[in-house]
């Protein structure tokens, strides 16, 4: 089959690999109708995630038709000829986490615990195309993909809703939702994003359908910002303005009561000087991440309030304003998402009209043209927000 | 050497325990015992692959046995490597999960097997038994040793990176799973 994979930093490239076969008895092999690229991926092409190899297949957002079961999958939960969306991170249904609904931290799914562990002090949840911390598990910018615990994650479909409508089910819809979730919005709360990609976007509808009263949106990107405005949302181009003092002015003062962070390890800031250390520090390994993301967000939240993180990180940050967090009483919270708790009340939303998914979508290629998605997603390159791949 | 692991699985102390009392599951999460065979009630004989395709055989005996709540064992006289062992099965603070806690005590041979072992075990010994631990709470858990296309090979993980690339095994790698 063909396969988008990792060959070096910088690299990707369609190949020519075996077709996926069942290697555990509750695996399922599902033929890929669409797959996508997602703002983490990012994080892999550019290298800042260890443990990849060259050959690793990308991509953990996907949906398409089980074509095979193997003979431990209960067959009231999954069947051949289902059509479904797979969630990114793999979770068994058994251990604690999962039983607590913490899917991203499940403790049997990442046969490469044991390296996860010592990077992290305990393991974390295999996850599809995202290096071998995280499993080693071939990815979804394929034609077909193994599908492992089949009968504990795909999302069945039964309405008729098209692949556009529910493919970001898989990753970035959930992600984006939980993160203004965990903001424990009330209706009179101003929610600042930083982030007006894909599941920035995502985390500003959510706060929209949670009830805020008003959603900003802060990035670089005009038309990214206006892709935001579009929807009602009031912007902040960080290049254009100090962000700290454009909040304060759009919250008379107080400062946003919840504050979303959609960047994660790779932020870009405004001021030259500070990003310059940062990158430097990432560059020569003394920092892995560049947080000024999460350093901004938490200077900036209203006392009390609460700082909620998913955009990714991967280690260390630099310079973390720890007396702001403690003294001005804010929570922060965070977690890769546990996107199985959140697919099916998604579906009902958008099959209720209450989020359009789709409207991010600003480019259809087809899956040989991967690497070319991977460029102008990445230098954001003729308006690119979202690459929607077909194999 | 003596070395401690623990692990905690979502299954009530009882089934833990009647779990660990079928020695002849060992062998499909520990990555390093082959074989185990019940010889009597309380006796079984073990072959453990050692470095450079040797294999050490002892026999072991139960030294006690308390329901849901302990397990211990020790290889009886003649053994290629004099061993002992102990787990406990402590209900966990939820009440109905089971914290598994193992100690394993190994009289490393003199002269050149020592050596050998020592070096197989590597500098740190313990990550061996944690691995095994782990598996060990996928099985019971989940039915099997949970594989990726990077680390197909189930017990037989090859610790050394680089791993097979995260994309599916040919025909050939398939068959070699498979044997």
């Amino acid at each position: 089959m063909k396969a988008n994979c990792w060959i070096s930093p910088n690299k990707v490239e369609v190949q020519d690999v075996p077709d996926p076969s069942i290697l555990n008895d509750r695996d399922a092999i599902v033929r890929i109708t669409s797959t996508a690229i997602c703002g983490s991926d990012l994080h892999l092409l550019d290298g800042y995630v260890p443990t990849m190899q060259e050959g690793d297949i990308m991509g953990h957002e996907f949906m398409g038709e089980v074509v095979e079961v193997g003979q431990g999958v209960d067959a009231s939960k999954l069947r051949v000829g289902d059509r479904v969306v797979v969630p990114f991170p793999i979770a068994c249904g058994a251990c604690a986490a999962c039983q607590a609904e913490l899917y991203s931290c499940c403790e049997n799914s990442n046969p490469n615990a044991g390296i996860a562990e010592k990077m992290f002090g305990h393991p974390l949840a295999g996850i599809f195309g995202y290096s071998h911390l995280t499993g080693g598990y071939a990815g979804g910018q394929a034609e077909y993909a193994r599908v492992p615990f089949a009968d504990v994650n795909p999302l069945r479909l039964e309405s008729d809703l098209s692949d556009e409508q529910v493919l970001f089910l898989s990753d970035i819809l959930p992600t984006g939702y939980m993160g203004a979730e965990m903001c424990d919005i009330k209706s009179t709360d101003v929610v600042a994003v930083w982030g007006a990609g894909p599941v920035g976007q995502f985390a500003m509808d959510s706060a929209r359908v949670l009830g805020a009263a008003k959603v900003i949106a802060i990035d670089k990107e005009p038309y990214r910002l206006d892709m935001a405005a579009a929807e009602g949302y009031t912007t902040v181009n960080f290049e254009d303005h100090d962000v700290r003092s454009a909040l304060l002015e759009l919250t008379g003062g107080r400062g946003p009561d919840k504050c979303i962070d959609a960047v994660g390890m790779e932020a870009t800031h405004g001021a030259a000087h500070i990003h310059l250390y940062d990158k430097v520090k990432q560059a020569v390994r003394s920092e892995t991440d560049r947080p000024h993301v999460l350093r901004q967000a938490i200077t900036s939240c209203r006392s009390g309030g609460i700082v909620s993180v998913i955009g990714v990180y991967g280690g260390f940050v630099d310079k973390f304003p720890a007396g702001a967090w403690m003294n001005r009483s804010l929570t922060l919270r965070t977690g890769q998402c546990h996107v199985q708790r959140y697919m099916r009340p998604l579906l009902e939303r958008i099959e209720r009209g209450e989020l359009n998914p789709t409207r991010i979508i600003t480019h259809r290629l087809p899956l040989a043209e991967a690497p070319r998605g991977y460029d102008m997603f990445k230098n954001k390159e003729d308006g690119c927000e979202k690459v929607v791949l077909s194999p | 050497m003596e070395l401690k692991g623990t692990t905690t699985v979502t299954k009530p102390p009882e089934e833990v325990y009647a779990f660990w009392s079928s020695l002849e599951r060992f062998p499909s999460f520990m990555a390093h015992v082959d074989d185990v065979r019940m010889t009597g009630p309380r006796t079984s004989h073990w072959k453990v692959s050692a470095p450079f395709d040797r294999e050490v055989e002892w026999d072991a005996e139960m030294t006690e046995e308390v329901p849901g709540s302990r397990l211990s064992w020790r290889s009886t006289e003649g053994a290629d490597v004099a061993n002992s062992g102990e787990v406990l099965f402590v209900r966990a603070p939820d009440g109905t999960s089971t914290e598994v806690r193992v100690t394993l005590t190994y009289d490393a041979p003199g002269g050149g097997l020592g050596k050998a072992l020592a070096r197989y075990f590597g500098e740190d010994p313990s990550q061996h038994l944690d691995d095994d631990l782990r598996r060990f709470k996928q099985v019971i858990e989940t039915g099997q040793v949970v594989r990726s296309e990077g680390a197909p090979w189930g017990k037989r993980a090859r610790q050394e990176f680089p791993q097979h690339p995260a994309q599916p095994l040919s025909d050939v790698e398939l068959k070699e799973l498979q044997a």
